[in-house]
């Protein structure tokens, strides 16, 4: 199984190394909802400040939409999805593989947009090992469940509207978890964000386990 | 020795709706079958249950040995299909598609190259975008990804389709050389004189289900008459009742 998520990350992210689209598309899309936010809530560093994690969070789960949505529209041109099923290929390493990719391809952005983050609102990125623990193992979690759903609403003719109707729900305990082990990092504080940190790690591995067993039927029906 | 493909009596829906109606045909280790029949007759549907990609919701179905009713997986590494679509990655060069579908089928790389060759894909060609190829330049692509993964059987739907003259004369070579090698090849194809100078026997599908060869008529295969008329106009109810727009 390992074998062939290696296999499958490495083809997805050469595509999207090749394609361009995360970075001419989705980071300057982040970052513009970092800007909007930055207008809707007034240049204000008392207000801001405070908000930073709950913006960044809130930016990157709009952009995991669209790596997920990117992630599964490159198997449906020209029939690649089938030409992945007739591969061969174990489901679950198909699964693991397209979520890695998609966990690195979020982890870029969270660079860009901590950087710009901190520029904007003027925070400190402070507690940096609290930070990028939570950016590792919140996007793990926001990885699985985006290509479990990804590969669900394939398939169907409203894939667009459809993944983010299934996908914002189940992950509003990533979206609470990240922001509160992220505020605790921020705050110099990051002993206090380590609860969240443990909800993270549980919600990532639960997904993953999960995924690793339903990918294959869902890839079938798809 | 047992045959490559055995359908009994082989149900395939789409929904409610018949893929195939019963399907029942035999072919054996090392054969070349020609598929034909009318538009929507199911022969693009045979050949994608033979790849385990469509359901057999009831009768029975075996390829390769590998039971398909009870796993439709496992028997995909050992079959290539060459479909309506080419299966590549459009951002992906030529080489980098062709490596991928190798490594994944767990074949050995080192065939990559003869392939590519063997297509007219060396050169610039090799490394270009596949979104940048022509339809005929993504049908060799995928024939050098048979090629390179070397299956043991070879499902070909309309294998000629979009190819120049050279190209449609390397497809018979491919599936001269194949046989050669002990592949069973199954190729869906309405240019009857030409598959028919490649196949060993013809099998007719209309309405989903496989006809028996009118009384009187040779069957088409190498050197013989190929069968074109009678059967679709013998069986206008089955038409009417699943055969259209199945595959």
């Amino acid at each position: 199984m390992w074998r062939d998520a290696a296999l499958v990350a490495g083809k997805d992210l050469r595509i999207e190394w090749r394609s361009r689209v995360g970075l001419n598309q989705v980071v300057p899309f982040a970052v513009v909802i970092l800007v909007l936010f930055g207008l809707a809530l007034g240049p204000s560093r008392r207000v801001l400040a405070p908000a930073t994690a709950g913006l960044f969070w809130v930016a990157v789960l709009l952009s995991a939409v669209l790596a997920v949505q990117r992630s599964f529209a490159v198997e449906a041109a020209d029939g690649a999805g089938d030409g992945l099923r007739l591969s061969g290929l174990d489901a679950g390493g198909i699964f693991v593989g397209k979520a890695a990719a998609v966990t690195a391809q979020l982890l870029v952005l969270e660079v860009v947009l901590g950087v710009v983050a901190a520029l904007l609102y003027a925070a400190h990125l402070s507690g940096f090992v609290m930070l990028a623990a939570s950016c590792v193992l919140a996007t793990a979690g926001l990885a699985a469940v985006g290509t479990l759903y990804g590969a669900l609403s394939a398939g169907s003719r409203v894939r667009e509207t459809l993944l983010p109707l299934l996908f914002f729900p189940l992950v509003a305990p990533v979206l609470i978890a990240a922001t509160k082990a992220w505020q605790a990092g921020l705050q110099g504080r990051p002993g206090s964000g380590l609860g969240w940190l443990s909800v993270l790690a549980v919600f990532a591995a639960a997904y993953l386990a999960i995924g690793t067993v339903a990918f294959g039927p869902l890839l079938e029906d798809g | 020795m047992p045959p490559a493909v055995r359908f009994r009596d082989a149900v395939s829906l789409a929904g409610r709706f018949p893929l195939l109606a019963g399907v029942t045909v035999e072919v054996g280790e090392g054969e070349v079958v020609h598929l034909r029949g009318p538009n929507g007759a199911g022969k693009t549907s045979l050949l994608r249950a033979c790849a385990g990609l469509v359901p057999i919701v009831s009768g029975a179905a075996e390829v390769l040995g590998h039971d398909l009713v009870g796993d439709r997986q496992s028997v995909r590494r050992e079959v290539g299909l060459l479909g309506h679509r080419s299966f590549l990655y459009e951002e992906l060069s030529v080489e980098d598609n062709l490596r991928f579908a190798v490594r994944a089928a767990r074949a050995p790389v080192a065939g990559i190259g003869p392939a590519l060759e063997l297509l007219g894909l060396t050169g610039r060609i090799g490394g270009a975008r596949a979104a940048t190829l022509s339809t005929g330049q993504r049908r060799r692509v995928a024939l050098a990804v048979l090629v390179a993964r070397a299956p043991r059987l070879w499902l070909l739907d309309e294998p000629h389709a979009g190819l120049d003259a050279a190209g449609r004369d390397v497809v018979d070579v491919l599936v001269a050389e194949a046989r050669r090698r002990g592949a069973t090849v199954l190729l869906a194809s309405h240019e009857l004189e030409r598959a028919a100078t490649i196949a060993d026997r013809a099998v007719t599908i209309v309405g989903g289900q496989v006809v028996a060869v009118p009384a009187g008529a040779a069957p088409a295969g190498r050197g013989e008459e190929p069968l074109v008329a009678g059967e679709v106009a013998a069986r206008p109810a089955i038409v009417g009742e699943v055969g259209c727009d199945v595959a």
